[in-house]
């Protein structure tokens, strides 16, 4: 590693250069390589083999999600700032040439759009808690689903591991508050060793999530006073500020209030998460173990390949 | 001051009545204000009295109970006067 050149802009350009990420004019959307896409691949092979024996229900969602049930979550609340809705043109044919018309003078012609209801998913476990709720009174031994899902948030960045438009693999577990945090526990070991595994330099740290405003300080305060989130960071564009690859959250019955998801004895569930950032992972494999792949470390290839 | 922010608090939408209500000691969070709400508290009481907390003072402690909202409210309107 080169202290020197270990900067956000210098490794863009490298994953460009190298052919790893491709330039899409848009600051956090980028077009991504074979190579980049096995990397990514064999990664989340190891994620599921890590948690096959836990016995997960699979579920891919679409980077699209319902936005009532993104408003019911409280995301606006929290995060106005990383939100994105999805409008289309629903007009008729008049309206179509005052579009074209506002298009070739350069006016604002996005205000001929409507909502379509549907809002971009920000982590791939939003959409789980509607689901689970349709489907009634959680057992006894609580629930765990294996997600996936590309996920939208708006903050364009140079660090190509900041994007706008990214992967996430979460491990969701509701269930009582012991059956949860036995869950981020084990979580807690099972990654560090992941990533040991892929020879990558972390630490593991009491984190907050980057709440809106003033308000948004005291709700990030309560956060880290109470423990209910930590990151697994890895020096990737940054050695001061390393990147949260992988977050171990603890929402306590947040979700469990919101989404009224109850055992058959009423009382309301709790529930924890770990989220894996797919993109960020393999940019950090890239960054510390070079562009060229098939020059990775024997013993980064074998983990990687043998999941 | 007390009686004051009691009365800001039962006016804040978002802030469930009863909170408004309990003895100075009681625990907020656990009388089931979320932190959502004890930020609708926050800028409530911002509003009323015109001060900001700053950002020292944005922490569960400050808003544990009516008794240390009080005293951080009257804290800040004596700086203010």
């Amino acid at each position: 590693m080169d202290a020197k050149t270990f900067d956000a802009k210098s490794l863009l350009d490298d994953l460009f250069d190298n052919g790893v990420l491709f330039d899409s004019g848009i600051d956090g959307l980028y077009g991504r390589s074979g190579d980049f896409e096995e990397v990514i691949e064999r990664f989340e092979a190891m994620v599921l083999r890590e948690g096959e024996k836990d016995g997960a229900t699979r579920i891919h969602f679409p980077p699209g999600m319902s936005r009532p049930a993104l408003e019911k979550s409280g995301y606006m609340k929290s995060f106005p700032q990383l939100a994105g809705c999805v409008h289309s043109f629903m007009g008729g044919e008049s309206e179509h040439a005052e579009l074209l018309g506002k298009m070739a003078t350069g006016d604002d012609w996005t205000e001929m759009q409507e909502s379509t209801g549907i809002a971009m998913t920000p982590a791939a476990c939003y959409p789980l808690y509607p689901t689970v709720a349709a489907r009634g009174p959680v057992p006894d031994e609580g629930l765990l689903f294996a997600l996936s899902s590309y996920c939208f948030r708006h903050e364009p960045s140079k660090d190509p591991a900041r994007m706008q438009l990214f992967r996430m693999r979460e491990y969701v577990r509701i269930g009582t508050a012991e059956q949860v945090s036995a869950f981020r526990e084990s979580w807690l070991k099972r990654g560090r060793a992941m990533i040991e595994a892929l020879d990558l330099p972390m630490e593991v740290d009491a984190a907050n999530d980057p709440f809106f405003g003033r308000g948004g300080k005291m709700m990030a305060a309560s956060q880290r006073e109470q423990g209910l989130k930590f990151e697994l960071l890895i020096p990737v564009a940054s050695l001061k500020k390393p990147t949260a690859c992988l977050s171990f959250n603890y929402h306590q019955d947040h979700f469990g209030e919101t989404w009224g998801l109850k055992f058959a004895d009423g009382s309301t569930c709790h529930s924890g998460c770990v989220g894996f950032g797919l993109e960020r992972l393999a940019i950090a494999l890239f960054r510390h173990h070079g562009m060229d792949v098939k020059r990775w470390p024997a013993n980064v290839r074998e983990a990687l390949w043998s999941a | 001051m007390i009686e004051q922010v009691r009365s800001v608090l039962s006016q804040t939408a978002m802030i469930p009545p009863h909170i408004a209500t309990l003895p100075e000691d009681a625990n907020l969070p656990e009388a089931g204000l979320t932190s959502f709400a004890s930020v609708q508290m926050m800028l409530a009481l911002e509003e009323h009295f015109d001060i900001e907390f700053p950002e020292t003072m944005l922490n569960r402690r400050t808003f544990a109970t009516l008794g240390n909202v009080s005293t951080a409210v009257a804290e800040l309107t004596r700086k203010a006067a």
